[in-house]
């Protein structure tokens, strides 16, 4: 079990010898939070692609994080299963994804990424391969660095592979349109996949066996409907909220439509998906997020405005735990504030 | 906790004192901070699904402070009645229902902790993401090794409106195995899907008369939930499963007092064997779920060679194995043969791929075995993990990682030695 695993070596050489390192996988979510790595002395390396191994009966996959979610979702789909990771771009890959964290639109029913990961192994920035986690679906020996990584945007390592929780497929899936308020919604079904509110509709997606789909369906008055698509624009974002707060925040954001600021709400979640024509709209979300004890961070575009706004919680121990695998800050630098300012307008 | 900064005195919480593994157990001299009076809920959002509760509110209190807003803690560990929620979140305890629902981890939005230091951190939030790393993740299941929890956020579960239970029963244990398969691979993943062999059949159904078919060699426990439709299909879709795989009878709940009983003789099952002998041994691993067949075999090989008696109840749908152990502590030469059958039995697991513990934690029981999962750099890197938590290396010594688990780690002096 521990003896050095095969296939990672050029990658922990890379990383070893480089003198500052970036993980590129799809360079879909290369703007998510600080500013990608640049400069001359930053090597980008890429983690291996393909599944590595898939038990249909274990309900687990292993995968190289170079692998693209769609081409897991594809050998996953083959046996009926999935795994509900659910980018806003199917090229991105399983390392990209998880080393930003971004859940996916079905989180309410899934709960957050975080909790598809089960085990990964990581090139640490002296280039050692360290496998945090465990392979079986239910493990808690030793402590959790796979849910420290994600989200950990590259600065503790290089995840060169994972694996992760599937699922069955689910017998029928619907979005449908709700006549309902967006905030009774959740309520009124049991486990809803998605509710999402953009101000005007309310969008809901069922999973489940068919006959239950159709009995929410009827529960809460939906008409069957496309699959509707996310706020999109040159400038993105998503704001976090406690979800009790949507209500007075969804107001606030509203009085901004003129100002060309589309939005999209996960109810019962708090995440708000936003998009605008420019950067300073997009940073009026912001402050409207901030106001009611919520953040924005951002997913694409608005160069020069600061990935996440607010300076990091408990910073001093964020910076301890980057300094004991980073020493030296080469792992993507620049891509977590951990100075003590942050300011929204860099 | 700042008194013990000041005086550089090390500290060991305790809740309940439910746990297997020793997390709790003060090792030299530590100060030892008992959280079962912290026993509050502080305030629960029905609208939101969320409560905050005070570490030494017990499991099952939560859920029952609840029920009458339609709603439940998931995490369901045997020793629900007695445990403490600080000590789920300290252990990421289980429970039959983590099938579905997930361990404790998943149902905890934020902590509330005092760190080594004596200062007070909140990890996590009831927004959906905090920025930077997840530490909330960390803290959860460190086995208080990285500090305190003093006030804890939880996910409360909504009631399923039906509930369907079903036992079923087999001629040999393949058999039960091949069913649980089947029903994953039917598409269905149950709420709780548990497994018990011959030996505590029998032991459980002597004790509770639960109706458990004393002479079959494997049963199965399967709850089914959701909406009624599609939990009728389910139930039969798992009846022609079983039947496929030779289940002799699968019987349904009628209703909610049978089901109670089902379940009884499920989670008597450690108090039905003190009929058997005094004292048990219960193990926690995981293994892959398409090696528990292989895994039971070698259990009861081991047991055989030990001269033992060893009885299986465990969560199949999970692959959490709990072989336990039966015996008289106060025969000669016995408790040789009862660690050695533990170390092989976690040596087998292991073989088959599998990991060192589902749901009970490492503690003291399970930190020297450590090294077969995990490589020196594996141990090296959660080293790191903690002393960034707690630089002073107060919090619970000695627990979870072996000594010498951070490369260059000098061993240390022995108290006392002269240098």
């Amino acid at each position: 079990m521990t003896a050095p695993l095969p296939g990672y070596s050029d990658l922990q050489e890379a990383v070893a010898a480089a003198p500052a390192v970036s993980a590129v996988g799809g360079r879909t979510h290369w703007e998510v939070g600080g500013p990608p790595p640049g400069g001359a002395e930053v090597v980008e390396v890429s983690a291996p692609a393909g599944v590595v191994t898939f038990d249909p009966d274990d309900l687990t996959v292993t995968v190289n994080a170079g692998t693209t979610c769609a081409d897991l979702a594809a050998v996953l789909a083959e046996h009926g299963q999935e795994c509900a990771l659910d980018p806003r771009d199917p090229a991105a890959t399983v390392g990209g994804v998880l080393a930003t964290g971004l859940s996916g639109h079905r989180r309410l029913r899934w709960g957050p990424l975080r909790d598809r990961v089960l085990e990964v192994r990581f090139v640490t920035a002296d280039g050692r391969l360290v496998k945090g986690g465990g392979p079986t679906v239910k493990n808690v020996s030793g402590f959790d660095l796979p849910r420290l990584l994600v989200g950990s945007l590259g600065t503790l390592g290089v995840i060169a592979r994972t694996t992760l929780r599937c699922q069955p497929l689910p017998a029928a899936s619907v979005w449908c349109t709700s006549a309902l308020d967006p905030f009774a919604v959740r309520a009124a079904v049991l486990r809803p996949a998605c509710i999402r509110f953009d101000g005007a509709t309310t969008h809901v997606l069922l999973e489940g066996e068919t006959a239950d789909v159709a009995a929410e369906l009827a529960a809460i008055s939906g008409t069957e409907c496309a699959k509707p698509a996310w706020p999109d624009a040159a400038h993105r974002g998503r704001i976090s909220v406690p979800p009790a707060e949507l209500r007075v925040l969804l107001d606030r954001l509203d009085a901004f439509r003129t100002t060309g600021v589309e939005w999209a709400a996960e109810m019962g979640v708090g995440t708000v998906h936003v998009a605008a024509g420019t950067a300073d709209a997009l940073i009026t979300a912001r402050d409207a997020a901030e106001a009611v004890g919520g953040w924005l961070l951002r997913e694409h575009g608005a160069p020069g405005v600061d990935g996440f706004g607010i300076p990091l919680p408990n910073l001093a121990l964020i910076r301890r735990i980057a300094e004991a695998f980073d020493p030296t800050g080469k792992c993507a630098p620049g891509r977590l504030p951990f100075a003590a300012e942050s300011v929204h307008v860099v | 906790m700042r008194v013990a900064a000041q005086h550089d005195r090390s500290f060991v919480v305790r809740g309940s004192g439910t746990g297997l593994a020793g997390g709790a157990t003060p090792l030299g001299d530590p100060l030892v901070i008992v959280t079962t009076q912290m026993n509050r809920v502080l305030g629960v959002d029905a609208d939101q699904r969320v409560a905050w509760v005070e570490p030494g509110v017990l499991n099952l209190d939560l859920s029952r402070e609840v029920a009458h807003l339609g709603l439940h803690f998931a995490p369901d560990p045997s020793s629900q009645q007695a445990c403490t929620i600080g000590g789920n979140v300290g252990t990421n305890a289980g429970g039959p229902h983590c099938l579905s629902s997930g361990v404790t981890s998943t149902h905890v939005l934020a902590v509330e902790c005092v760190l080594g230091d004596g200062s007070v951190a909140q990890l996590g939030g009831l927004e959906p993401d905090v920025p930077g790393y997840d530490l909330r993740g960390c803290f959860v299941g460190s086995e208080g090794t990285m500090g305190i929890a003093t006030r804890i956020a939880v996910r409360l579960t909504p009631n399923p409106p039906v509930v369907r239970t079903l036992l079923l029963d087999f001629l040999s244990i393949e058999d039960a195995a091949a069913t649980v398969s089947g029903i994953i691979a039917a598409g269905i993943v149950p709420a709780a899907l548990e497994m018990m062999d011959a030996e505590i059949t029998r032991a459980v159904e002597d004790f509770v008369g639960a109706g458990y078919p004393r002479d079959a060699a494997a049963v199965l426990l399967c709850e089914l939930d959701g909406l009624a439709d599609g939990v009728a299909h389910q139930v039969r879709e798992v009846e022609r499963v079983g039947k496929e795989h030779g289940a002799r009878t699968v019987r349904v709940a009628a209703d909610e007092a049978e089901r109670a009983l089902l379940w009884k003789g499920r989670k008597s099952a450690f108090g039905a064997i003190a009929r058997i002998a005094p004292d048990y041994y219960l193990h926690d691993a995981v293994v892959p779920r398409t090696k528990l067949v292989d895994v039971l075999r070698q259990v009861y090989a081991i047991a055989a060679e030990q001269q033992l008696t060893m009885m299986n109840v465990f969560h199949a749908g999970d692959g959490n194995l709990h072989p336990l152990i039966v015996f008289d502590a106060r025969e000669a030469g016995i408790w040789e043969r009862v660690e050695r059958a533990g170390d092989e039995i976690l040596a087998a697991c292991v073989a088959a791929g599998g990991v060192l513990s589902g749901e009970h934690g490492i503690g003291i029981e399970k930190r020297d075995a450590m090294p077969l999962i995990f490589s020196p750099d594996d141990l090296d890197a959660q080293a790191r993990l903690r002393d960034a938590f707690d630089p002073s290396g107060r919090a619970n010594p000695q627990k979870v990682l072996p000594r010498g688990s951070r490369c260059g780690e000098l061993p240390r002096v022995p108290e006392g030695t002269w240098i």
